[in-house]
């Protein structure tokens, strides 16, 4: 099982990971080694065997839904980054889009995947959007 | 005085306090002197919580002296893995991502240590996100084995092992996915023990491969394991996955010995590849041992064990990646700016994170992906099927089943960093119970030729960990193992 360049960056962008290309090339070969020791798996005949997600059976835990005591919405962002209003901030999602120095690694990534295009307008010092 | 308190058992020191012969004050200072003195040698702890600590002491000795009701722990010191939330203290799991994450509650473990008056005295080290077997792959510190200060604790849990190894604490909590707190348990000459998977409350731990990953107790001895064991199990309706069951009761029947029950070895671990002679020799001694006190040994089979480590690293990397979705840069932790939200998220992850738990997050998002799914994650479910399947035969025929811990004893700092596939064979004998959720436990059965502790792995059937622990106890008292670290390269110990 070896992984190519394109491939590795595929994966990563799917995992949302900004690596540089030693770290790139570093993966390629140890991705490559573990999943050719993972796939043993595959020499096991077992496509009449239930998978197990979870060795203890328990099915559909319920509890009484009523109210109680619960954190506020300005503790719960409290741990956040960046917030505002109560809400976590983030960097614009929608609309204006990234220039092309916001492609993850030099090339364009392996899954073909379209960055949209547009004004890559730099947020503020903590990445945030919003006002 | 000092060292009495310092290698005294939990139990002993529960009763001294209570007995007024010694104060919780007393005991805990001992153990922050203990940490002051030699935690910049071992690098066990993370965080040390010297003021928590004594003013939990004082309101213990408080109690006592008005003769008010304290815990089945009160005043015996703990050292905690910080992958456990604790309230406003920081819970890093050793990774820079969450340098800065406080959380707001506790975790359920948290809760009973202290409705329990355990004295938590710090946070330990851990492998980044308790992915390592090691230790090494800390984002902050590089832990040290109390045994050989050249050599690792093991891993995950190794900042807890090394902890309760060099006399820094009685009592330390792990956590185990594939191995994490009986291996640095071996590595370390403790007793560690990973309970049914869904015994212990998971609320508030971290997680890693949430079908895996198990809370449990590090130790000098097997009746300080099970006491913090029936401390911390039990239901909790904040765990969807917590077992409708009672804590067990594993100290009053712990030394009813081993006559009379059937002692399982693994045909298919015979062959013993990979397995270091010293371990070898010293894991043969244990069971003869265990004939030799009226036990029945039978070699029983598990034909797809060897199957384990291939699916587990599969698997627990897929959850992980999974789990490991959310630091994202928005809701906690550490943020690095980017224009848009995907690249903020993908800068924050790529510095965030260290390079072990990079790997794992993208053999797992690979293994979950179009294409790959069923070839690898869902027949690697298909594969854990039939290792449980092989354990329920086995347990036909026996009682428990026994095997060494880990393939070594603790190897120099360094050794393996560079070949990861060679550290995940570290796990080989302590993943199958993982992915069984089944009880195995680790016990200190003796030195190698080079004077480091070797371990027995002691596994059981479902929710049977008062077997388990009776077995354990048997050995122990057999092998009279001295858990005080000592050789050329140990630390000094008072």
């Amino acid at each position: 099982m070896a992984l190519s360049i394109e491939e590795v960056r595929h994966v990563a962008r799917l995992a949302r990971l900004a690596l540089s290309d030693e770290e790139i090339e570093a993966l390629r070969s140890q991705l490559s080694e573990i999943l050719a020791y993972a796939e043993k798996v595959g020499e096991v005949a077992a496509s009449d065997v239930p998978p197990t997600s979870h060795a203890y059976p328990l099915r559909n835990v319920f509890r009484t839904d009523e109210p109680r005591p619960s954190l506020t919405a300005d503790e719960a962002v409290s741990t956040a980054p960046a917030s505002q209003d109560s809400c976590f901030r983030v960097p614009r999602i929608m609309g204006d889009a990234p220039s092309p120095a916001t492609v993850i690694s030099q090339e364009p990534d392996g899954g073909g995947r379209q960055e949209p295009d547009g004004g890559g307008r730099q947020e503020g010092p903590d990445g945030g959007g919003g006002t | 005085m000092s060292r009495e308190l310092l290698t005294a058992t939990a139990t002993a020191l529960r009763d001294a306090i209570a007995r007024r012969d010694a104060s919780a004050t007393e005991v805990v200072r001992a153990h922050l002197d203990r940490i002051r003195a030699t935690d910049g040698r071992v690098h066990a702890f993370l965080r040390v919580l010297d003021e928590a600590a004594l003013a939990h002491a004082a309101d213990i000795d408080r109690r006592i002296a008005a003769g008010e009701p304290v815990g089945p722990l009160a005043g015996v010191p703990l050292a905690l893995k910080d992958n456990l939330c604790t309230r406003g203290v920081e819970t890093t799991c050793a990774s820079r991502i969450l340098e800065t994450y406080r959380p707001l509650y506790d975790a359920t473990v948290v809760e009973r240590l202290s409705a329990a008056d355990a004295v938590v005295v710090g946070k330990t080290n851990l492998d980044e996100f308790a992915m390592g077997s090691s230790t090494e792959n800390s984002g902050f510190a590089l832990t040290r084995n109390p045994w050989d200060l050249g050599r690792v604790p093991g891993g995950s849990s190794g900042g807890s092992a090394a902890a309760v190894a060099g006399l820094a604490a009685p009592l330390g909590i792990g956590t185990d996915t594939g191995g994490s707190i009986r291996q640095p348990a071996a590595l370390c000459g403790l007793v560690g023990a990973k309970p049914t998977y869904g015994l212990v409350s998971r609320y508030g731990l971290v997680a890693f491969a949430s079908s895996l990953d198990q809370i449990g107790p590090i130790a000098r001895s097997v009746a300080d394991a099970a006491l913090l064991l029936e401390v911390i199990a039990g239901h909790d309706p904040m765990d969807s996955t917590s077992i409708p069951v009672k804590a067990p009761d594993l100290c009053s029947g712990i030394d009813q010995g081993v006559e009379g029950l059937r002692v399982g070895v693994i045909r298919e671990f015979a062959s013993g590849e990979g397995l270091a002679a010293g371990v070898h020799a010293r894991v043969a001694d244990a069971v003869a041992c265990l004939s030799k006190l009226g036990a029945e040994i039978i070699e029983v089979s598990l034909p797809h064990v060897g199957y384990s480590v291939s699916a587990y690293y599969l698997i627990a990397p897929s959850e992980c990646s999974s789990n490991l979705s959310r630091y994202d840069g928005v809701r906690y932790g550490i943020r690095r700016p980017g224009p848009t939200a995907e690249e903020m998220m993908a800068r924050t992850r790529g510095e965030g994170f260290g390079p072990e738990v990079k790997r794992r997050i993208m053999i797992g998002t690979y293994a979950l992906s179009a294409g790959y799914y069923d070839a690898y994650y869902a027949q690697a479910q298909r594969v854990r099927t039939l290792i449980i399947r092989d354990f329920e035969a086995a347990y036909a025929q026996c009682d428990v089943l026994v095997s060494p811990t880990s393939p070594t004893t603790a190897f120099p700092l360094g050794e393996k960093v560079a070949d990861p596939l060679a550290m995940y064979l570290s796990d080989v004998y302590t993943i199958p119970s993982n992915l069984a959720g089944a009880p195995a436990m680790s016990v200190p059965v003796g030195l190698d030729d080079a004077g480091l502790p070797v371990g027995l792995q002691i596994m059981a059937p479902v929710l049977h960990e008062a077997m388990m622990f009776r077995v354990a106890r048997a050995v122990e008292a057999e092998v009279a193992f001295d858990p005080t670290p000592r050789g050329p390269h140990a630390l000094d110990v008072p």
